[in-house]
């Protein structure tokens, strides 16, 4: 049962409230770098990071980033994918919140905290707005703290 | 229309920052391309949010409400500037991402086509909308976007990027919408380069219909 976003997109007061929700969460915790998974992950990141004040870095599917990359392969269902990042997008030490709409099983948050952590940066947390708990992504997180918005069983 | 001879923004300092936060990636995704990479502006907090806001500051009273942004790098735009003039944000995907009934538009690429689409039900008739990309070429994916949102009745109000030419095939609109661009697309000081993302410099295409480059998003 697919979890549509794009209709939360359609009522502007409702995307605002989401978007708010994290950004009070993130305010004023130090937060440098928000990193969002491509595709839906780009639609809530780069509003919470510029309203904290951090960096918004995309974490991409493989060849779409121009530049010099690190790549974190994660396994899907069938086979495998690959999540990459810009080499110098990232400090080590600097303190990250990772984004994505939806966390399911946990595979590609697991892979962007890697990719995070690969380069020196300390994951705070990751947020998505609906969880699927049944899938136990949030056991995949290394026991990395999740925040989501709802949960749908 | 460029942001810099428009709205006093002639000089502005904002638009300098914003232009020199863009790195240029040579000979990407192949030789010849010098490709405008905005992911080094979004890095830069401020620069980014002014980008924003100089976008919000033009459209907030233009009645706007739906921007419609580009998958993918219009996504990092789009849902900033929808949430500031209080419109909805509707994503134009590549085909088979979109889970509910969408309607597609077909475009030109140098070898072949591609599809955009969009969610049936998302914008209603009559709504005035903004098309957001992070870049604009040769402008055929924002032609793909203009008339997806014609075809359910829509009126766009005007393109926006952040990075294009002056003129797009020799014209400064798009189907006969208007344009609006922060700033020009630069060069590497040290390399020639024939093309930016698939058209020339100077303003005449040297080579056929690239948003097989701008599709790399």
């Amino acid at each position: 049962m697919f979890q549509d976003i794009t209709t939360l997109l359609l009522d502007p007061k409702a995307f605002k409230d989401t978007v708010d929700l994290f950004v009070e969460r993130y305010k004023g915790k130090d937060i440098s770098v928000v990193a969002g998974i491509e595709a839906r992950g780009f639609i809530f990141g780069p509003p919470i990071a510029l309203e904290i004040g951090a960096k918004f870095v995309p974490l991409r599917k493989p060849k779409k980033l121009p530049g010099k990359v690190i790549s974190e392969e994660y396994v899907l269902e069938y086979g495998r994918d690959c999540l990459e990042m810009h080499v110098g997008a990232v400090e080590p030490g600097e303190r990250a919140l990772v984004v994505d709409d939806l966390i399911a099983t946990g595979g590609t948050l697991c892979a962007a905290m890697k990719l995070l952590e690969r380069v020196g940066a300390d994951v705070v947390e990751c947020a998505c707005v609906i969880e699927l708990p049944d899938l136990k992504g949030r056991e995949r997180l290394n026991g990395k703290p999740l925040y989501v918005l709802v949960e749908s069983h | 229309m460029f942001a810099g001879d428009q709205n006093g923004l002639q000089g502005d300092p904002r638009l300098k920052a914003i232009s020199e936060a863009i790195r240029v990636v040579p000979h990407f995704p192949k030789p010849g391309i010098m490709f405008q990479d905005i992911t080094t502006l979004l890095l830069d907090h401020k620069a980014f949010k002014d980008a924003v806001d100089i976008f919000v500051d033009r459209y907030r009273d233009m009645d706007i409400s739906v921007v419609a942004g580009v998958e993918a790098r219009g996504f990092m735009f789009g849902p900033s500037i929808a949430l500031a003039i209080g419109a909805k944000f509707v994503p134009l995907r590549k085909p088979r991402k979109l889970p509910g009934e969408v309607i597609s538009e077909a475009y030109v690429l140098e070898y072949g086509t591609d599809c955009l689409e969009m969610h049936v039900g998302a914008v209603q008739p009559g709504e005035r909308a903004l098309v957001i990309d992070d870049l604009v070429a040769t402008g055929g994916t924002l032609c793909a976007a203009i008339r997806l949102l014609e075809r359910v009745g829509a009126q766009v109000v005007e393109c926006a990027c952040v990075v294009g030419l002056r003129e797009v095939k020799g014209q400064h609109r798009l189907n006969g919408k208007p344009l609006y661009i922060l700033v020009e697309p630069r060069q590497l000081t040290n390399c020639s380069a024939p093309s930016v993302n698939g058209v020339a410099v100077n303003g005449v295409e040297t080579c056929r219909h690239n948003d097989l480059y701008l599709s790399a998003t």
